[in-house]
């Protein structure tokens, strides 16, 4: 059961090898047992999920189940699931039990797939080793005498995956946030085009810059996943209008001929030894399955974390002033009057890293500063995409890195905000480009998992999809799991 | 451009936060890196360029104006702090 993926799961409950709600007590179970390693849910939802099991069960029986019926997963705390605490990792929302549901969990839910609990995250997702939530810290899996981080936002998502906690989990990436945790924890998690997935109910925090997307094992899981969470929302105005594709059907196609980019900046003096071999072997098994190589150019590449540093934060300042302890969220005691409510709610509600970039964004936006820092880096940001654009006229797609090394230690980053936010180098420009990203398992450095990274041109899901599953075809990677789960 | 703890009490004011004072220093210095990081953006030439807010260039979907949604109201404040005959409570604004 442990190491089954959604696939071989949904043929198991189709021939009734065992039923729903045994597979989601035994995922229950793990968590309950081991979690406390982990710490990878903040909120584990016992009735509702075996409620929902025994509802699957029915369906099976009635022979009205699709593939997704009966499947346990978990959702990352940021998707706003109705009777379900949601709190985005922060103090901001420890009282939150949502009205309404986001447009991705109501797909899962009419699919039948039943919601073990929620996942732990960095708070309002600013964060790249899950250090930032309030509800603790998530440790990496992979951890041996040392506790290691899982990466972040996701890491919650990541390390319940990555421990056999739930088969697999929703996700979030608004500067690498899906691909980072993914390289740490060993697993294929996928950052879809910029409006393929609804972010309604998905609480915001760049909103240009925030896409919804699976954190899986597999890149058939990943794929299967992208069928139930792409697709046009008019509850989200920024969702993009056009056909989803089935994301299974070109899986098995070959890859001969395929020519992928090798941008000569991410190739670099970022790039350890050790990782270039990583990337070196996975490229040789590429090679295998007929795929050419050509280096390309990503000239305004070192501009990404700046131009990205003014955006997040920018429209992280403008989303986060909806709390204000009126409607929702945290509200302080006693408020004098009726500033001191805002700002001690505010104060208390949030934690450092969060202050921290609401502060960069206000000063971005406020007078004198408007056009030197948020016109500026938007100004960049379109040198950036052209970058992309120009690429995708010479290769199909483009490999590099996710993250810079394999999984670090607690506080390793020193307390400099800077070096933890060149964490996400490699992965920063996809978003500010709006192209999908993925990260897939590409070796072990000090017996630690690395990703690789492709980048896909617009809406070209499913052949990353394709080139990842024909990779996982040929290694074993992804198959390999920590000792202590 | 370095950020004072001026500074930061001021945009802390414009962002409705309270800084702890023994932090001022700390995050002052800190968003004087990040600003210093940020900075290498003006090296670039983007004269012509037009700012980027969506990865499509896409413009505001419009829809019929249509009553659809039906009265949530005892539901959606029903999360609420406080509240009173349907109304938000906060403390008193106007003497």
């Amino acid at each position: 059961m442990l190491n089954k993926t959604v696939k071989q799961l949904s043929q198991g409950l189709a021939k009734g090898e065992f039923s729903s709600l045994e597979l989601c007590q035994y995922y229950l179970n793990r968590i309950d047992t081991i979690d406390t390693k982990f710490n990878s849910f903040i909120t584990v939802s016992h009735e509702q999920a075996i409620a929902s099991a025994k509802e699957a069960d029915k369906k099976i029986a009635s022979g009205n189940a699709n593939e997704w019926t009966g499947i346990p997963f978990a959702h990352k705390d940021i998707f706003c699931t109705e009777g379900v605490l949601t709190t985005c990792g922060s103090k901001m929302l420890n009282n939150f039990i949502p009205p309404y549901s986001a447009t991705v969990v109501e797909n899962f839910n009419a699919q039948g797939a039943v919601c073990l609990g929620k996942t732990n995250m960095d708070e309002f997702a600013m964060g790249s080793s899950n250090e930032t939530s309030y509800y603790g810290k998530v440790i990496n899996p992979w951890s041996e005498s040392n506790p290691l981080v899982p990466g972040g936002s996701s890491g919650g998502s990541a390390a319940a995956v990555a421990a056999r906690l739930t088969p697999i989990a929703t996700a979030t990436d608004t500067g690498g946030s899906i691909r980072q945790p993914a390289s740490l924890c060993g697993l294929t998690g996928l950052k879809p085009t910029y409006g393929r997935v609804s972010r309604y109910g998905m609480i915001a925090f760049a909103s240009s810059l925030d896409q919804g997307g699976p954190m899986a094992r597999t890149a058939e899981d990943a794929a299967m996943m992208l069928n139930v969470m792409a697709g046009h929302d008019t509850k989200d105005s920024t969702s993009i209008n056009q056909d989803v594709p089935d994301y299974t059907k070109d899986l098995n196609k070959s890859i001969d001929g395929l020519k992928i980019g090798l941008p000569k900046e991410f190739f670099n003096e970022h790039l350890s030894s050790e990782l270039q071999s990583v990337l070196q072997e996975a490229m040789k098994q590429l090679e295998g399955l007929g795929a050419t190589f050509k280096e390309i150019s990503l000239p305004h590449s070192d501009l990404s974390v700046p131009a990205y540093y003014v955006i997040a934060p920018a429209e992280c300042s403008a989303n986060l002033s909806r709390f204000d302890g009126v409607r929702y969220g945290h509200r302080c005691e006693n408020p004098s009057d009726l500033m001191d409510m805002y700002v001690r709610s505010r104060s208390e509600g949030f934690g450092d890293e969060v202050k921290r970039r609401i502060l960069i964004g206000a000063y971005a936006l406020s007078a004198g500063y408007y056009d030197a820092y948020y016109r500026k880096a938007q100004q960049v940001r379109r040198l950036i995409k052209n970058d992309f654009v120009s690429a995708f006229d010479d290769v199909d797609v483009i490999l590099g890195p996710t993250s810079p090394t394999e999984a670090f230690g607690f506080d390793s980053k020193g307390d400099d905000p800077v070096k933890m936010y060149l964490e996400d180098i490699f992965t920063i420009s996809t978003n500010l480009a709006g192209l999908p990203g993925m990260s897939l398992p590409a070796g072990l450095i000090n017996n630690l998992p690395v990703g690789m990274q492709l980048i896909g041109n617009y809406f070209d899901e499913s052949r990353m999809l394709n080139i990842a599953h024909q990779f996982q075809s040929v290694t074993d990677w992804h198959t390999l799991s920590p000792k202590n789960i | 451009m370095s950020v004072g703890p001026d500074d930061i009490n001021k945009i802390a004011h414009l962002a409705r936060l309270q800084i702890d004072s023994d932090k001022i220093e700390k995050i002052s210095k800190d968003i004087t890196n990040i600003l210093s990081l940020v900075d290498e953006l003006q090296k670039t030439d983007t004269s012509g360029i037009e700012p980027m807010a969506h990865p499509m260039d896409a413009s505001q979907t419009l829809r019929r104006d249509d009553v659809t949604e039906s009265d949530n109201r005892d539901k959606l404040q029903g999360i609420a702090p406080s509240t009173e005959d349907g109304l938000f409570l906060v403390p008193k604004v106007i003497e």
